[in-house]
């Protein structure tokens, strides 16, 4: 029996390696202290009251940012494994299978649990206040996005203490994804880690562009939106058609594995090149999908910022729309070497180039939104002023690469890596923290300290360029990804040391963050006015954070920035806006529903996992239940009465003026 | 404000320096841009001319954005114009639509004209008739068979000099890629089908090949070097691999291609049609006519007049390395794997 159990145990949790060991233990204690702190402070009914079962856009937001932090550490922690494996020649830090591990779930993380969650972080605490509105359109179908994406996040990340972490790299390709070449069960973890969140991420593509669609404030016609809300709308409809792509194909290939089927195993009939066109018919458009938003980040900001006008906004809109619809065409330039024939490459080259075009026209529009205007240094604006020379190197190495006979010699070298590290730091990273330095006051009633954040902007940049740069001559010497050792006489290695450094760099950066959030919350000043940077949209128009209802009287719209035009008139002496009278407000009803139904998905993707049906079927059976009970439930709304309105609105209006 | 211009200075400070110790160590290092063979030095040239339209863009942006920032910060007394409703020009919107779109254009045609050019299946122009090089990657190594030879290789490649080489390419596993940065770009080896690549070497020397692929757990130790020679040279190690080297038989193939590393190996003889059964051997249900395996006479006979030749002098040798190949050319069993990558 003994025996048993200890068999069970060794091949249940990862063995044998001190660093994962040390994980284990530190993910033990950690658990076990926020238990202990749960429990002593009385505090269990309240995470579920407040937290595990609201429905509130602001409060499923800061969820979000709160995972994709911690991710960023995570995710990080790996990166800088494998700059410490690469630093020298010949290292023995981590043994060939640990570091093929590291970079698969280095991808995995950052691009789907670090970017995505902090993109819909956004979203959930930007777009609703941003159009006038109470909340998003869907709020159950909201909160059950965000517990998809938190279990099947989860289900990705317990694979490395238990089970064994996938190896086949971010996008898995078969065969090597296949049973025959992996059949230990990482890449299972990998099928239903992403599958789960997948699904949520899909369903806040279709909520939010019907809440931008159909819950905007009157008056607010769709050329009046602020640019961010723009972006997101951009961004979900590239999440529409593209993440059932990645839901089938990943359905597909559980299928091989689990059943033996040969949708991509050659035997049989299958093809492996069948996966690969779905998987980046999915992955391409994935990085625009997680760029978008970022973009109108930058345009907000920008624009706050130099106290100015955007400039050419009908260019931007038109832009983002067009890069969200052309980024379905440009899945093939991934495997331009893989014999595809000249007229292929042709094409794809061509259509891959073309993303160039609406993306430098953003970028003067950025530069001339800045002309002629005042612009002031805050930490959101650094970011966007460092994000503009970052993006447009990057930018123009991915000119370089879709060229497609001298992508020849760039494709899986050190080159390509330093490419979309640099449109996706550059980009989507310098973005977000722009954005969440933006509107983090308007979350949390409070800026973040300034003088910390911009400590860490100079080792995130400096960090940064230490970093990549040497990696695009590592490709040119030849150097390719997920290597994970080389000779000492290739002479790659002074250049890696170098970039090693400025891993470094960055994780102090990360450091400097941590310590800016944690100083900020006990040190910093409450912000009073609902609008610390003087902006132009209507979130800064409400007390910070923002009552649950958001709007006690929804605004009447007149122009593009009509937070800013309203404060131009007030100041010109004009009288303000007559309101129309307080009315109840609809609001829907807290549920446990959507929380519990994902932690059975994790429970029947964990037994899909290991193959075991009799912890996969009552699950599944569990899940629909939920689904029954929801659709049973009548009782699901409820309205806040007036005077209670006024009561709030007074508290909040007196601590804001 | 001081800090950030102190700031400012160190990290301008830190990247010329950084630069500067990137240009100084690696001028040579850069085989990408250090080639050696017609396809590498056409791929280089592409690469200029790519990064030369893009440096019409990149440079005034840079230059802009600069100035701009620099220009209108918001300080006391500044004399920069301030117009906070400006905000649409249709005469600059037109400009900055329209260069990026007239650049875009040219390096499309350019792109295009190249990607025909440089397709890798296309032979290269020569008055050497090409040599047939066969590359499989297996779980974790290179096999190379050379069937105008009759040899194999593992882990190390021999070509001769200015003689176009015909890769085949297929893979026994995962797929992994084929990559000699010199020599030229990069091409994908697939179970189940095999791709051409042409490549030549125009210099005698050593190149770095390697797996650009990831493959699995050792894919990192799939390199090999690539030992250019004159066509002498290269007759002479032909000669001496079928001399004094093991012959690869069915089963020593087998237990290549398990799961491990290696250090390079040479083999004096390799199974009748050994690439075609690779490639066969995943394409079930994708038969496309694969063509008979090599022939074991023509194996012989090139041992033959290898050895003819050993005691010729170098110019004459050269003439004999050609005629050869021309002749061998025409019993090659290259044409199984074309017709296997055209079915896909």
């Amino acid at each position: 029996m003994l025996d048993h159990i200890k068999q069970f145990a060794s091949e249940f949790f990862v063995t044998g390696d001190p660093l994962i060991l040390g994980a284990q233990v530190s993910i033990a204690l950690a658990t076990v202290a926020v238990v202990f702190v749960l429990t002593y402070f009385h505090k269990w009914g309240w995470l579920w009251r407040e937290w595990l079962t609201s429905v509130d856009h602001k409060r499923i937001g800061i969820m979000y940012i709160i995972c994709s932090l911690l991710m960023l550490f995570r995710g990080g922690v790996d990166a800088l494994l494998m700059r410490l494996q690469l630093a020298v020649p010949n290292a023995h830090f981590l043994e060939p299978e640990h570091y093929n591990q590291i970079f698969t779930t280095h991808g995995v993380i950052m691009i789907l649990f670090m970017a995505m969650p902090l993109m819909f972080g956004l979203f959930n605490v930007v777009v609703p206040l941003q159009i006038g509105a109470r909340d998003v359109a869907y709020p159950f179908l909201n909160s059950l996005s965000f517990w998809m994406f938190f279990w099947g996040a989860m289900l990705f990340n317990v694979s490395f203490i238990i089970g064994g972490s996938p190896d086949a790299g971010w996008l898995s390709y078969p065969p090597l994804s296949e049973l025959s070449h992996s059949p230990g069960i990482g890449q299972n973890f990998y099928i239903w880690g992403i599958q789960i969140s997948g699904i949520g991420s899909l369903a806040t593509g279709i909520n939010f562009i019907v809440t931008i669609l159909k819950m905007r404030a009157p008056g607010m016609k769709l050329m009046k939106m602020p640019m961010f809300s723009w972006s997101v709308l951009a961004s979900c409809v590239a999440i529409i058609f593209a993440f059932p792509i990645l839901t089938v194909t990943l359905a597909l290939l559980f299928l091989d594995r689990f059943l033996g089927a040969h949708f991509f195993t050659l035997a049989s009939g299958g093809n492996p090149m069948m996966y690969i066109n779905l998987i980046w018919m999915w992955g391409h458009p994935e990085v625009y999908i997680v760029v978008l938003p970022a973009f109108g980040v930058f345009s907000d900001v920008v624009a706050t910022f130099a106290k100015k006008k955007l400039f050419g906004y009908k260019s931007m809109v038109f832009a983002m729309m067009s890069i969200s619809i052309m980024s379905f065409f440009t899945w093939l330039h991934h495997f331009f070497t893989m014999g595809t024939g000249a007229d292929v490459n042709v094409f794809f080259a061509i259509t891959t180039m073309i993303i160039a075009i609406p993306t430098g026209v953003k970028i003067f529009n950025w530069l001339f939104t800045m002309f002629r205007g005042r612009i002031t240094f805050s930490t959101p604006m650094m970011w966007t002023v460092a994000f503009i020379p970052c993006f447009v190197v990057g930018g123009m190495t991915g000119v370089l690469l879709s060229v497609a006979p001298a992508d020849f010699q760039f494709h899986n070298s050190y080159f390509l890596i330093a490419h979309f590290h640099q449109v996706l730091i550059g980009g989507v990273v310098f973005g977000y923290f722009a954005g969440l330095y933006y509107w983090w006051p308007k979350i949390f009633g409070f800026k973040l300290n300034e003088h910390l954040g911009k400590w860490a902007f100079w080792f995130w940049n400096i960090g940064f360029y230490v970093c990549f740069m040497p990696q695009y001559f590592l490709g040119l010497m030849g150097m390719t990804r997920r290597t994970y050792t080389y000779d000492f006489d290739m002479g790659w290695g002074p250049l890696n040391l170098i970039s090693t450094i400025g891993g470094f760099l960055m994780g102090l950066a990360f450091l400097f963050q941590v310590w800016q959030i944690a100083h900020s919350i006990k040190f910093m000043q409450r912000d009073t006015t609902g609008d610390p940077w003087n902006g132009r949209t209507l979130e800064w128009s409400i007390p910070s954070p923002a009552p649950l209802y958001n709007f006690a009287v929804l605004p009447q719209v007149e122009a593009t920035d009509d937070w800013w035009e309203t404060k131009e008139k007030l100041a010109a002496g004009e009288k303000p806006k007559p309101q129309g009278p307080i009315e109840p407000i609809h609001m829907p009803k807290n549920s446990a529903i959507p929380f519990v139904k994902s932690t059975l998905w994790f429970f029947a993707g964990f037994g899909f996992v290991w193959d075991w049906l009799w912890l996969a079927i009552p699950a599944m059976i569990g899940i629909g239940i939920c689904m029954l009970a929801r659709s049973f439930s009548y009782d699901t709304d409820y309205y806040i009465p007036v005077d209670e309105i006024r009561q709030t609105e007074a508290k909040m209006r007196r601590a804001t003026v | 404000m001081r800090r950030t211009k102190k700031w400012h200075r160190a990290a301008v400070t830190a990247v010329l320096v950084l630069t500067a110790a990137l240009l100084s160590g690696c001028g040579e290092q850069l085989i990408v841009m250090n080639p050696k063979g017609p396809i590498g030095e056409s791929q280089k040239d592409l690469i200029l001319i790519a990064s030369a339209l893009c440096a019409v863009v990149l440079i005034p942006v840079l230059g802009l954005t600069a100035f701009i920032v620099w220009r209108y910060r918001d300080r006391k007394g500044t004399k920069a114009s301030y117009r906070p409703n400006w905000s649409h020009s249709t005469v600059m919107e037109t400009v900055w639509w329209g260069i990026p779109i007239v650049i875009i254009a040219v390096l499309a045609v350019v792109t295009a004209k190249y990607t025909y050019a440089l397709e890798p299946s296309k032979p290269i122009a020569s008055q050497q008739k090409a040599i047939t090089i066969q590359a499989s990657s297996l779980d974790w190594k290179w096999l190379f068979t050379y069937p105008d030879q009759g040899i194999a290789s593992v882990n190390v490649l021999h070509i001769p000099v200015g003689v176009p080489v015909r890769f085949e390419l297929t893979s026994d596993g995962p797929m992994n890629s084929f990559w000699i940065p010199q020599l030229g770009g990069q091409m994908y080896t697939m179970s189940g089908m095999a791709m051409t690549l042409y490549l030549q070497a125009d210099e005698a020397g050593v190149y770095f090949g390697s797996g650009a692929n990831f493959s699995g757990e050792h894919f990192a130790d799939m390199k090999f070097n690539v030992d250019a020679t004159s066509q002498t040279d290269f007759n002479r190690w032909v000669n001496e691999v079928k001399r004094t080297s093991p012959a690869l038989t069915e089963a020593g193939f087998e237990q290549l291609s398990k799961p491990g590393t290696t250090q390079p190996l040479v083999y004096s003889s390799f199974p009748d049609g050994l690439f075609s059964k690779i490639v066969s051997k995943y394409a079930a249900g994708h038969s496309h006519g694969q063509s008979e395996p090599g022939m074991k006479g023509m194996n012989g006979m090139d041992g033959g007049s290898g050895t003819d030749m050993k005691d010729m002098d170098m110019k004459d040798m050269d003439m004999g390395g050609m005629d050869m190949s021309s002749h061998q050319m025409n019993g090659r069993q290259a044409e199984a794997g074309t017709s296997g990558h055209a079915s896909h």
